[in-house]
């Protein structure tokens, strides 16, 4: 746990975000059909969902934790977890909507990967209202950890399986080539790759930054 | 080898229980002909409705809102019906794998039960247009497993939650939807005749999504089970 209060994993965050701002910006992009200079997109849309997986994982970790020590602190590193998550989650939603206006014509044009997505997300709105359903400490944290290891595998088969096996728009679903393998260069590459990792650790410092807050609430109630 | 005995046993026992009472099994089987005659009303309100383009669509996703319904009230009983007490002496005489397990099961059977007759009086009502009614039939079955499976461990969450039915609906429509996505693509595919060999893709997910809840549920319910 020393690793949340260490700073340098922050600046590397930051910096990395920094580089990636810039050089996704200005760096060179493959000039492709349709997309166009929404290429660009792809630093930003694809990286929210990394940070997405990364924080539910270490929310269902530390769900699977809290199942098993009992401590309240678990419980609280996998709901502000979760909250982070499903921030993350909005951003990749919105971002994912302004690429699909310019680029499939509409918002939201009842692609698979999109319905899937947002049913995903009514599954963690269940998982926060569920907690706000039970008042007594202890149980909420049972039950909503439960809820929690529950939900984790079902949204990877709605996000990562069930679109793969129909037609979509979305790259890398229904035969569609994804973009790594297509329509990606070397020099896009070097700019994705960090972005994964810094966008993973901003959600994770977010997360830790919430836990701390929460942390110090919980300390003063108890006493 | 317990597991199995235990599991037999309290299986044997949910079925005398529901062969006693009838409850569940009449209370379900009465909603879905009142709902079933419902919509066949209110559609029949349209002239030339069983004529027109989109009668087949209407027909499958019809029956399975009908069947998703139905099961949702049937198995949030299995847990909520239960009085305190009687959930302690089962604790104190069985694991919880074995009671999971137990409620599981007889939830199969009740909506395997319950679906078959649905779909018959379905078919009463609605004019059948289905090409392929074996595969139809097994595509219900499958739906009323997997329905059971995800509905059970979501009631017993529920359950334990202060038993309100607004939160078995909010948990577990997000879990089923990718279920009845795959169910509606298959029995589509069912009542257009297609080719079988074409649906075995359907059958791998569903059986992989019920394996999935199975798992969980086994691993998950001696955690909630105790309070």
């Amino acid at each position: 746990m020393k690793f949340i209060y260490q700073w340098w994993w922050k600046v590397l965050a930051v910096v990395t975000v920094l580089y990636t701002l810039v050089a996704g910006f200005l760096g060179g992009v493959p000039r492709l059909f349709i997309l166009h200079e929404t290429i660009r997109n792809t630093y930003f849309h694809v990286p929210m969902w990394m940070a997405m997986f990364t924080v539910f994982t270490i929310s269902v970790i530390y769900s699977i934790k809290y199942l098993n020590s009992g401590k309240e602190e678990h419980d609280l590193i996998a709901v502000e977890c979760a909250n982070t998550g499903v921030f993350f989650f909005v951003l990749g939603l919105i971002t994912g909507m302004i690429w699909a206006k310019s680029t499939w014509g509409e918002y939201w044009s009842n692609d698979p990967k999109q319905n899937s997505a947002a049913i995903a997300f009514l599954l963690y709105c269940a998982y926060l209202v569920l907690r706000n359903a039970i008042d007594e400490e202890q149980k909420r944290a049972k039950i909503s950890a439960i809820y929690n290891i529950f939900a984790f595998p079902i949204m990877i088969v709605l996000i990562m399986v069930l679109p793969r096996m129909t037609d979509s728009l979305h790259p890398g679903n229904g035969g569609n080539p994804a973009f790594g393998k297509l329509d990606m260069d070397n020099r896009m590459r070097l700019v994705l790759y960090p972005a994964f990792i810094a966008w993973s650790l901003i959600g994770l410092w977010i997360a830790t930054l919430r836990y701390r807050i929460r942390l110090i609430e919980y300390k003063q109630n108890t006493l | 080898m317990e597991l199995y005995k235990q599991t037999l046993s309290l299986l044997k026992k949910e079925i005398l229980l529901e062969w006693r009472s009838k409850y569940a099994f009449n209370g379900v089987l009465l909603y879905v002909v009142s709902t079933v005659f419902v919509c066949y009303i209110s559609f029949n309100l349209t002239p030339g409705f069983s004529g027109s383009n989109g009668y087949k669509i209407v027909w499958n996703v019809l029956f399975w809102v009908i069947m998703l319904f139905a099961s949702v009230n049937a198995i949030a009983k299995s847990f909520m019906q239960e009085s305190k007490s009687r959930l302690l002496y089962y604790y104190s005489i069985a694991g919880p794998q074995a009671i999971i397990l137990s409620k599981i099961i007889y939830n199969i059977l009740l909506m395997a039960l319950l679906s078959t007759l649905a779909i018959i009086i379905y078919i009463i009502f609605f004019k059948n247009v289905v090409g392929d009614p074996l595969m139809y039939f097994i595509s219900v079955l499958t739906g009323s497993i997997s329905f059971s499976t995800v509905f059970t461990m979501i009631s017993a969450i529920a359950s334990k939650a202060g038993n309100n039915g607004t939160l078995m609906a909010i948990l577990s429509f997000p879990v089923i939807i990718p279920v009845i996505l795959v169910l509606i693509r298959l029995s589509k595919n069912a009542m257009d005749g297609l080719e079988r060999s074409l649906n075995y893709g359907h059958f791998e997910v569903l059986f992989a999504i019920n394996a999935i809840v199975v798992a969980t549920s086994l691993l998950l319910f001696p955690y909630l089970w105790r309070d």
